[in-house]
């Protein structure tokens, strides 16, 4: 198959998904005739009808409600949030009821909620956010972030056939990246990648800042200093195996991720670390990642977020122990 | 009752069967076609629940359960709804649809294994078509309308009741729930139970408009109705169900009624309403005057009424003893049993390590 970009990865793989089974449902705001303000459900509505692909009224909390209405009507809803920061009108009924409907009720939610998240993209206030860690604090959620159109494609796959309810969060920036993409590789949840060997120091990320992490490690080469990458994909569940494994050869390890350190996911990685990891540590784990303010305006946001630098100094840090 | 300004909709086979102040007409209540029996047995039907009511709000004083919110004054509102749908029709309640639960069948002892503090969600909401109760005020309503649109998608015949009470009308998921649907022409009615408070704020307080009103805004009929009579209950449910069944979409009924009770067993009434209130909604006892009007038609007598009086003493002793017998599911099970239907590893895990505690201990 040839190169496609992130969009165009998700928008075959909803294809696919509507295609394979008439109870999946795509809708949310302008995903019919417009094909979403990132295009990514591009001829969907065109191909499958108006009542599998549809535009709803602007209101998030009931895109999530009527989700869960539909779910326990026996369809597979995929509602698209349009941006990060307008999940939170929608987060009563996603920490409420999609995540805790099953517990009582008994009845699954096979419920797969789109996020275009992340910045770098230099969007007005409320376009950049990294929500992730209000989910993944939240039992009943599955939570993943694809960084790469291949894993995108086959974790949607994944998401949409799962019968709990997945949070997926799309890395916008990397939505033009291309990558050829094979159909029939899957990605279970809960897997973590590793996205490039190294021995020196794990680098640990997901979603956007897995590119950057790549960068740091091709420019730390040249320094003769090697960084493993990995690509969590899944945040939760964690793959802690994978993580582990990686400390066994480096014994040291950095999280980076856009949201700000403070109370975010990383601080979760780095406890589990030292609950089951400490014996492997040769030096303390760091975390790369925003500081604690709203996101800046569009002009400061390099400043803002992680980068290759900011890598390597943390690289430095933890290579100057033991 | 304020009169109900006209709204538009060609055809609402509701509003020709009440009179502007909401009252049922006396014709269209000749022509509900409702057998003696039927009758009665709504009759029965308040009995019992109200009967429930009371066992649960004495086990509550008594310690055993650790809430309860009665829904005295409210049981034609939670008879005539049920009547009035078919039994694979699904209702989405909030947290007082106790009464209305009953008259599903699902067993009053099971459900209160939930206010015991002993189940996260006492029944199966397929086996009765009954959802889980809902305690975040209106979150329930966006559901409804979901499954309604489901219903539409896939050509079924069934509807869905929305109900709620007036402070949830005062919620952004009510609005968006009540949009939806008109725009969906979802089959599903929306039935509110007006029973003037929200905890301690006054229906003046909630709103300075009309609830039933609103229906017009979201492009459908909505209609204020006598809410402690249960056959008026009934007919505008019914009326409402046979136009979402036939493709007719949405309905709003505000059902006017009164919180009897405190809102809960915490709550303490008498810091912000008074007696002569309270009185005054006394005399319009859904039970009682139900009663007197089959009784002024024959439909029944005091021995048919001292039966009933006995079938609601023996329900109420028969739960009490059920739930005080009720042995939960052991905790591991209870409190990770459900979360997922594909738990993850890690979940596993927590789960083993708990119950290894336990044992431990
Ligand atoms: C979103 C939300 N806010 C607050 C509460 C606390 N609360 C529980 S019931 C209630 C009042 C609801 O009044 P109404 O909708 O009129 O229903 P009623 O209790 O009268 O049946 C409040 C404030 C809640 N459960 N959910």
């Amino acid at each position: 198959m040839e190169a496609v970009t992130m969009a165009k990865a998700i928008n075959l793989s909803l294809r696919d998904a509507l295609a394979r089974d008439e109870d999946v449902l795509v809708f949310g705001e302008d995903v019919g005739a417009l094909g979403g303000v990132f295009r990514i459900t591009d001829g969907l509505q065109e191909a499958f009808g108006e009542e599998r692909v549809f535009d709803t009224p602007l209101a998030e909390s009931t895109i999530i409600g009527v989700a869960v209405g539909l779910a326990l009507r026996g369809f597979k809803p995929v509602p698209e949030i349009q941006f990060d920061g307008f999940v939170y009108s929608g987060f009563d009924q996603i920490v409420s009821h999609v995540a805790k409907y099953r517990n009582r009720s008994g009845m699954s939610m096979p419920i797969t909620i789109r996020i275009p998240f992340g910045g770098h993209i230099g969007a007005v206030e409320h376009h950049s956010e990294s929500p992730e860690a209000y989910f993944t604090h939240t039992a009943g959620l599955k939570v993943v972030a694809p960084a790469t159109p291949g894993d995108a494609y086959a974790l949607l796959q994944s998401a949409i056939a799962d019968p709990d309810p997945v949070i997926f969060f799309e890395p916008k920036a990397r939505y033009y990246v291309k990558e050829e993409v094979d159909p029939k590789r899957e990605v279970l949840i809960g897997r973590a990648r590793l996205a490039r060997e190294g021995t020196g120091v794990s680098v640990i990320a997901y979603g956007p800042t897995v590119s950057v992490a790549l960068e740091a490690a091709k420019a730390a080469e040249k320094e003769n200093i090697s960084l493993e990458v990995i690509d969590l994909r899944t945040l939760s569940p964690l793959d802690m195996a994978t993580i582990i494994e990686s400390l066994r050869k480096t014994h040291r390890a950095i999280i980076v991720h856009e949201a700000p350190v403070f109370g975010g996911f990383g601080g979760e990685i780095a406890a589990r670390i030292a609950d089951d990891g400490f014996d492997l540590l040769e030096a303390p784990v760091t975390r790369v990642g925003a500081m604690n303010t709203p996101y800046p305006p569009a002009r400061f946001e390099k400043l803002y977020l992680p980068d290759v630098d900011r890598i390597l100094e943390a690289a430095d840090v933890a290579l100057a122990y033991g | 009752m304020a009169d109900v300004v006209e709204v538009v909709a060609t055809d609402d086979p509701v509003r020709p069967l009440f009179s502007p102040a909401g009252e049922l007409t006396a014709a269209a209540r000749s022509r509900l076609g409702l057998s003696q029996d039927a009758l009665r047995d709504l009759y029965r039907q308040m009995v019992l629940i109200r009967r429930a009511d009371q066992e649960a709000l004495n086990l509550q004083r008594q310690g055993e359960l650790g809430l309860w919110g009665q829904f005295l004054g409210q049981e034609a509102i939670h008879v005539g709804a049920v009547a009035a749908l078919q039994p694979d029709d699904w209702i989405f309640p909030s947290y007082r649809e106790f009464g209305m639960a009953m008259c599903r069948g699902i067993d009053p002892a099971d459900m209160l294994t939930w206010f015991r503090g002993l189940s996260a969600g006492p029944w199966d909401p397929r086996e009765f078509h009954f959802a889980p109760l809902a305690v975040p005020v209106a979150s329930q309503v966006p559901h409804a309308v979901g499954f309604a649109m489901g219903s539409r998608f896939k050509k079924s015949k069934d509807v869905v009741l929305g109900t709620f009470g007036d402070g949830a009308t005062s919620k952004g998921d009510w609005h968006e729930a009540m949009n939806f649907a008109g725009v969906f022409k979802a089959p599903v009615i929306f039935l509110c139970q007006n029973n003037h408070w929200a905890i301690s704020v006054p229906l003046a307080k909630q709103t300075a408009g009309s609830i039933a009103e609103r229906a017009q805004g979201y492009g459908f009929p909505g209609i204020r109705i006598d809410g402690n009579d249960v056959l008026g209950v009934l007919a505008a449910v019914r009326g409402a169900a046979e136009r979402a069944r036939r493709g007719d979409g949405p309905y709003l009924i505000e059902a006017m009624t009164y919180r009897m009770g405190a809102h809960t067993t915490s709550d303490d009434p008498s810091r912000y309403r008074t007696e002569t209130e309270l009185q005054a909604w006394s005399v319009k006892d859904p039970v009682g005057r139900y009663r007197a009007w089959l009784e002024g038609q024959g439909i029944i007598d005091g021995a048919a009424i001292k039966t009933i009086g006995d079938e609601g003493e023996s329900m109420a002793h028969a739960m009490r003893t059920r739930l005080l017998a009720f042995t939960p599911a052991p905790p591991g099970e209870v409190i990770f049993g459900r979360v997922y239907a594909r738990p993850p590893d890690s979940f596993l895990e927590e789960r083993e390590e708990f119950e290894a505690s336990l044992e431990s201990s």
